[in-house]
């Protein structure tokens, strides 16, 4: 009890810095603020160095949510709470140190660390086929490390201002053929954690196989890390190289979206279907990135946002329901909606947010991104138009399959979720029409660093 | 010449500490021979005191035959740090397994000798005595378990292999010297400096082929996993770390300072060895069934990128050779007290036999999950920080194509550490019982686990004595 009470405590603290952090933010000024730099190792220029732009502090705040609701939904943990909590916040410092590095060095470890406890995470508490899905998913991910780290050597070799601070590197000229050539070692490398299509296959496996809470902050919030290295390391030092591998990086960013949604279609396993999905929507945080046009990139960081808000309502919803029925099948779940109607009330928030139902904040996303996407690549924009009307068929059918309809006897005894299960739910929900009805203060943060950005790479092109 | 014997200070002390160890083994009746541990700890603490006063020397005696630097005080330290947590990780396997406690306490002094003196070595003979010191000492430890046929096999595997390779080692030496003259180090230099003959190169590739058995890189490492699995543990636990560090401190003062006029000549030769022993280390280490063998073959694949650092030859890469030795060995340290422990506790020491330690001893496995993922090069352990260190100085030397190779033997090696972690928490134990840990294994663990995390998350202070080390070496 006392380790449960400690992380609650631990991650309401961590909450409360996140929307310091974020309100605290000035987004007048823009660049980046809160910055504090100590020595590490002077030969080689390693610094300690941390600081948040717009962009960090959108990823701080959604880490403090996704991690303030993880930490409730996990309250039913009986097997060795204190190792899974101890796991849990590595995993969450690696998260944090990732977004608020400005040292690329320490931007890799932080990366690394919230890598290493999801083995463990996934491969004792997890469900489905668990140790495979646990490997796979380590596998994968020190894979697509490996790439990065070559990268962050070459960057600091070719730099020769011997420094690892992002602050320094940017001012460096890196040679047109150097980007080019290392470019895609960063797209690839983070693009696995980011579910980038063909190396997203650890995605659906790893979230099936991890529990609710893990699944929840792992693709609420991990993936966003893949994202966000593509911006940090590739769109901020290498935009020559970006320019390059643009077509390539938009057409798998796109199948992305369209594999998605129509693998998502073909489940029947309620987390697949979720795992699926995320790997679409991701495709729509890397459109837009890839489209290099400042309403394009300031929506897919929004929607790096309102998606991980939304797959950790779904998880933390499918848990619940995991918890009650003891099955995630499509097929065999159905009249939810009588049984547990606060959960399905919940879920379906979700899925409307997934499909862009307006009023929530995936419809502001999706559309900025769309909009992005129209003005560079318009077929890019018709394709993901289609896939958001898939979303709407595959959330819709499943939930008029297994929510609303007759209820089977077998469902009868099914409690609702619990009130913390409630709480953490609500907040999420809420998160997602504060940001769908207002979007304005997340958009103004966004912007302050998504338009410099856009800017400087135009520049240099 | 006017030698200042205080110099040797610390040998002296080691000598003698040896000599006294096996003499009072003598008289010494059987329900106190447990005093000898702490008699040979004494015996280190002074050798260490006696060091501190070394600190800032820089003296070359007998025209360069033996140095006092930076370079060498470094070493001293570091082989003495090593050989007081093996004080603490043997005794109680000597106590329960092994016979003739004061032979093994004195040799294992004089081999700590020999190693503190090929540290300071200036010059090719006085190298090879002081290899040659240790070396002995360690074909006796490593056959001292004689009831045990694995052990004496190990002993004498260990011999064979020992005396050939030292016999190449010093074929070698004397080409070299034949063809310039002189043996010691900085005088080989400059008869460097107009090129290498062929009578040379011949000499340089037997050195290195010696070297290569030493530090047990490929293609030269066939015996260490059979002499790492039959030797007592304590005993692997000692070639594993304190041979290879010091192999690799001779050559990188041989290779930096004798050599570096010649660079061209062995560059790619260390490299091809490099590649060699990350790719057969970590690959054959995945089908390995013995949790020694394994560590074998895993250290196969670290000597691989310790010698990166000597083919990167310069100031940043002599450091993260360096940085990388340390960390690697607080860190196998680490992983081979647990393993002692573990076999104190129950004899076993199949990779099998691992399964669900996470229930019945969680301390230990998880100073075996935090070695193994420091080994592997994951934060905020050591391996993570020196891994990096040391890949990016071999990438400002233009071998980023090494790095290459390095970062994904790494990735391999993950794999096989995982294998090993996923047995202690996944499966379920044969035997459910709770396993106690006494309080030495327990406090030498905490310690080398400090140091483990504490080079991984402020390496500074560290690197700064390294570099202060490695300033002593005209790079």
């Amino acid at each position: 009890m006392a380790i449960r009470t400690a992380a609650l405590l631990a991650a309401t603290a961590m909450l409360g810095f996140s929307v310091y952090a974020f309100i605290a933010y000035d987004h007048g000024a823009g660049g980046y603020q809160f910055q504090q730099q100590w020595e590490w190792i002077e030969t080689l220029g390693i610094t300690v160095h941390w600081g948040a732009d717009g962009i960090s502090a959108l990823m701080v705040l959604l880490t403090g949510i996704v991690a303030f609701t993880g930490v409730i939904v996990s309250w039913r943990i009986d097997d060795r709470p204190k190792e899974y909590f101890v796991l849990f916040m590595t995993l969450l410092t690696g998260v944090y140190g990732t977004f608020v590095s400005l040292d690329i060095f320490f931007l890799f470890f932080f990366y690394e660390l919230a890598v290493l406890p999801m083995y463990l995470l996934i491969a004792v508490w997890g469900s489905t086929n668990k140790e495979y899905g646990a490997l796979k998913l380590v596998l994968y991910l020190v894979a697509g490390s490996v790439l990065v780290w070559v990268a962050i050597i070459a960057i600091y070799v070719e730099a020769g201002v011997g420094s690892f601070d992002l602050l320094a590197l940017q001012e460096a000229d890196f040679a047109r053929d150097f980007q080019r050539i290392f470019f895609p070692l960063i797209m690839i490398g983070f693009g696995v954690l980011a579910g980038l299509w063909p190396f997203h296959t650890w995605s659906p496996d790893g979230h099936v196989a991890a529990p609710t809470a893990v699944s929840m902050l792992h693709a609420g919030v991990l993936m966003k890390l893949g994202a966000y290295g593509i911006i940090r390391l590739g769109m901020t030092l290498l935009p020559e190289g970006l320019d390059w591998w643009q077509i390539p990086f938009i057409t798998l960013a796109t199948i992305n979206v369209v594999y998605g949604a129509m693998s998502a279609m073909a489940q029947r396993d309620l987390k697949f279907v979720i795992g699926y999905s995320s790997v679409g929507h991701m495709g729509l945080v890397l459109i837009g990135l890839a489209t290099i046009d400042s309403v394009g990139v300031s929506g897919a960081v929004l929607q790096m946002f309102s998606h991980g808000l939304m797959t950790a309502l779904f998880f933390a919803m499918v848990g619940v329901i995991y918890e009650q029925a003891h099955t995630r099948d499509i097929g065999e779940l159905n009249g939810l909606a009588k049984r547990m109607p606060i959960t399905v009330f919940l879920f379906v928030l979700a899925g409307l947010a997934s499909l862009g139902l307006p009023g929530l904040s995936g419809f502001v996303a999706e559309v900025l991104v769309f909009i992005g996407a129209f003005r560079t690549f318009p077929v890019v924009g018709v394709l993901g138009v289609i896939a958001a009307m898939l979303t709407a068929v595959y959330i819709l059918r499943l939930a008029a399959r297994s929510f609303f309809g007759p209820a089977d006897d077998r469902w009868a005894g099914l409690k609702d979720a619990s009130l913390g299960d409630r709480f953490a739910g609500g907040v999420l929900a809420a998160m997602l029409v504060l940001a769908g009805v207002f979007p304005k203060p997340f958009l103004d943060v966004i912007n302050s660093a998504a338009n410099p950005l856009v800017e400087r790479i135009t520049q240099v092109l | 010449m006017n030698v200042d014997f205080s110099l040797f200070l610390p040998e002296f002390i080691l000598a003698g500490a040896a000599l006294l160890v096996i003499a009072v083994d003598l008289f010494l009746p059987d329900d106190r021979k447990h005093w000898l541990p702490f008699l040979t700890l004494a015996g280190i603490a002074a050798a260490g005191g006696s060091t501190v006063t070394l600190i800032g020397e820089s003296e070359v005696l007998y025209d360069g035959l033996f140095h006092v630097d930076g370079f060498s005080t470094f070493f001293k330290f570091f082989l003495l740090a090593v050989a007081a947590f093996m004080v603490f990780a043997s005794a109680d396997y000597v106590k329960r397994h092994l016979n003739g406690h004061g032979e093994f306490y004195g040799i294992f002094l004089f081999s700590v000798l020999g190693m503190m003196t090929m540290v300071s070595a200036g010059e090719l003979l006085t190298a090879y005595i002081a290899l040659e010191l240790f070396s002995f000492s360690l074909y006796v430890l490593a056959g001292y378990a004689v009831h045990r046929r694995r052990s004496i096999e190990a002993g004498v595997k260990y011999i064979l292999i020992g005396a050939f390779s030292s016999a190449l080692l010093l074929y070698g030496l004397s080409l070299v010297y034949g063809a310039t003259g002189t043996t010691v180090f900085a005088e080989i230099a400059v008869a460097l400096t107009d090129g290498a003959s062929p009578a040379f190169v011949a000499g340089l590739a037997l050195v290195i082929v010696g070297f290569g058995f030493k530090i047990t890189a490929a293609p030269f490492h066939m015996w260490a996993p059979d002499v790492y699995e039959g030797a007592p543990t304590p005993v692997t636990a000692y070639l594993a770390v304190a041979s290879k560090a010091v192999a690799f401190a001779l050559m990188l003062r041989i290779f930096a300072v004798a050599l570096a006029p010649v660079i061209d000549d062995w560059r790619n030769v260390l490299a091809a060895m490099a590649v060699l022993s990350m790719v057969i280390g970590n690959l054959v280490a995945i089908v390995q069934t013995n949790i020694k063998r394994m560590l074998a073959y895993s250290s196969i694949g670290q000597a691989g990128y310790l010698l990166m650092g000597i083919a990167a030859l310069s100031t940043e890469a002599s450091n993260g050779l360096i940085f990388h030795l340390v960390g690697y060995s607080a860190t196998n340290f680490a992983a081979f007290t647990a393993i002692i422990a573990y076999q104190n506790l129950t004899g076993r020491v199949l990779i099998d036999d691992y399964a669900g330690l996470g229930k019945r001893q969680p301390f230990l496995a998880l100073a075996i999950s935090a070695a193994f993922f420091s080994l592997a090069g994951l934060p905020i352990f050591s391996g993570f920080a020196t891994k990096f260190y040391l890949f990016t100085a071999v990438a400002q030397q233009g071998m980023l194509w090494l790095v290459i190779i390095a970062a994904t033997a790494s990735l391999v090696s993950l794999y096989y550490y995982l294998m090993v972690i996923k047995r202690m928490y996944l499966s379920d134990p044969d035997e459910p019982e709770p396993l106690p840990l006494d309080l030495p294994m327990r406090g030498a663990l905490l310690g080398l686990l400090a140091a483990v995390v504490l080079f991984g998350v402020y390496p500074g202070p560290l690197v700064r004595l390294i570099e202060h080390a490695t300033a002593a070496l005209p790079l």
